[in-house]
């Protein structure tokens, strides 16, 4: 039963809750209102609020100026490469430890966790060495093999907690009916399994996607993805608030879309199924 | 036996995931190890051999270390203090009895999803700029003279952008955890006469208090590798007034080439989060066992 509060208070609560919504929200507002203004219009001094002369040239500038599709195209390779490399790994292995667990899997599990929380400056002197030495350095293989390392243990860590919910009674039963292992996994397993895997893969893109440690640092033209190619905007040339904006817009729009889906699970995947 | 051939089978499908994890865990903390007790440099190749303890004496008796970490647990504070007041605030906000709350929610954890970089850039040049920054033109509204906030505030700037994308991770986790509170645990607080304060004291504040705790893990793990934002915005500047530890590795090893001494930078920095990491396994392992 829902609470009940006088008309007066929940409108004072709502009005309250939007503003400051509104509030954290504004710079992605500015962002989305600049994109598609002239950069005279910018930075004018008097600011408007919606654009007075709706332009889409600083899209067709940013693509000409920097190749946005190229960075484009190598966030998704990496991103979307990562999470499938990931999930190929992360799902052998969750599924042995929710549906066949030993005394050691906990350890195991923890251990998997604590690879996760090294910090990527105490390793990132000779993976750039060794990056250097095998031709690695500015490669999307590369790159992506170092994004599928520091997602593996979310990925197992999600995926364990998923698999754990599936009951275990369903799989004795398919035995009983003497399923053979490979139709256990097919026909009862898979089906059940993928909203989990699902959820796994969507949060993994998101955070592959902004991942801005080793991109910026391993990446520089040619296998940039879109956090290098923004950065190299940190260094202003002439007029360049309104393209600045819409390469964001870009490199932030369909990640912004996929995270409204996948809210609820970021939760459990985040706090590595602590919170749900 | 099936159990046997099921043990067999699960270290087979496990194996993959641990030899990889194992290899990248051991052969990059070894060699950082390794290099933190060397002299080596890329620029300087007539300075090789061992170094002893060199490298640590040399970071740590830099005056930019004693700064970098001064400037690292600020930056971790300060953003902590922000998110989890700022954060628990707006979670209870929203879980009233509100119009719009799945809206609110959706526009509530959006700056969470916005990359490192385009944060920055969009603090950086959208809103803290003195001449056509949104800030700028609120204090000129108000006849102020603009704020040069990257030069005249580095690390605050930093710390005002970096809270801006946790506040909605923490304001969601916990909204997620209040809403697992019993309508009826509320109900029977409230029929007892207990009032607002107190039921926020004796029932609320219980039921969070794990919640908070693991934001506050999970978030020191991240916010002690705040780079993207201080590479794009400040540089580490002034001077090195926005340098943290992260950022001094990078600038001391990969930016000056000094190999040795980056990973005597490094070292340390994976000391100190091993210390926040044991904490932080200690509360997800005990939910494990739940």
């Amino acid at each position: 039963m829902a609470r009940t509060v006088p008309t007066s208070t929940r409108i004072g609560f709502t009005a309250l809750a939007w503003i400051i919504a509104l509030l954290l929200f504004s710079p992605i507002l500015w962002v989305l209102l600049t994109a598609f203004k002239t950069e005279a219009e910018a930075i004018a001094a008097s600011p408007t609020f919606l654009p007075q002369n709706f332009t889409l040239e600083n899209f067709a500038a940013v693509q000409d100026r920097s190749d946005y599709f190229k960075h484009a195209f190598n966030s998704i390779i990496v991103s979307v490469g990562s999470t499938l490399l990931g999930l190929a790994i992360g799902i052998p292995a969750a599924w042995a430890m929710a549906f066949a667990p030993t005394k050691r899997t906990k350890d195991v599990l923890m251990w998997m966790l604590s690879t996760k929380m090294m910090p990527a400056v105490g390793v990132l002197i000779p993976i750039y060495l060794i990056f250097r030495d095998l031709r690695l350095l500015d490669t999307v293989h590369g790159l992506t093999l170092i994004m599928t390392l520091i997602n593996l243990p979310i990925i197992i860590w999600m995926l364990y907690t998923y698999f754990k919910e599936i009951p275990v009674d369903i799989l004795e039963a398919a035995r009983m009916d003497g399923a053979e292992l490979w139709n256990e996994i097919v026909h009862v397993l898979v089906p059940m399994a993928v909203p989990g895997i699902a959820s796994t893969l969507l949060l993994n893109v998101i955070l592959a996607w902004n991942e801005a440690f080793w991109t910026i640092t391993l990446t520089s033209g040619r296998a940039g993805t879109l956090t290098a190619f923004i950065s190299s905007f940190s260094s202003p040339q002439g007029l360049f608030l309104a393209k600045l904006s819409a390469a964001s817009l870009l490199a932030i729009a369909p990640i912004l879309l996929m995270g409204w889906f996948s809210q609820k699970q970021l939760v459990r995947g985040l706090t590595f199924g602590a919170v749900k | 036996m099936a159990t046997a051939q099921t043990r067999t089978l699960s270290r087979v499908m496990m194996a993959p995931a641990v030899i990889v994890l194992l290899i990248w865990m051991i052969v990059p903390l070894v060699m950082t190890l390794w290099f933190s007790f060397q002299n080596y440099s890329l620029i300087n190749p007539m300075m090789t051999g061992f170094a002893g303890w060199g490298n640590y004496l040399y970071v740590i008796g830099d005056p930019s270390f004693t700064q970098s970490l001064v400037n690292t647990l600020i930056l971790v504070c300060g953003v902590l203090v922000i998110t989890i007041v700022g954060g628990t605030l707006l979670a209870l906000l929203l879980d009233q009895p509100i119009w719009g709350q799945g809206i609110l929610r959706i526009i509530v954890i959006s700056p969470f999803f916005v990359m490192p970089p385009v944060a920055a850039l969009i603090w950086k040049n959208g809103f803290m700029h003195p001449g056509y920054g949104m800030l700028g033109h609120l204090w000129k509204a108000f006849g102020l003279q603009p704020v040069d906030w990257f030069n005249q505030y580095p690390l605050f700037s930093v710390i005002v952008i970096v809270a801006w994308q946790w506040l909605p991770f923490a304001t969601l986790i916990l909204l997620t955890a209040l809403q697992s509170l019993s309508e009826e645990q509320r109900e029977a607080a409230e029929m007892d006469g207990a009032n607002a304060i107190n039921r926020f004291y004796y029932i609320i504040m219980p039921h969070m208090a794990r919640s908070i705790t693991i934001v506050i893990l999970i978030q020191t793990i991240f916010l002690l590798g705040i780079f993207a934002e201080i590479r794009v915005t400040t540089g580490g500047g002034p001077g090195y007034a926005s340098t943290n530890i992260a950022f001094l590795v990078f600038r001391t090893g990969i930016l000056s080439n000094d190999i040795g001494a980056g990973s005597a930078g490094g070292v340390v920095a994976v000391i100190i989060a091993n210390v926040v990491a044991i904490f932080l396994m200690r509360a997800v392992g005990k939910n494990l066992d739940a």
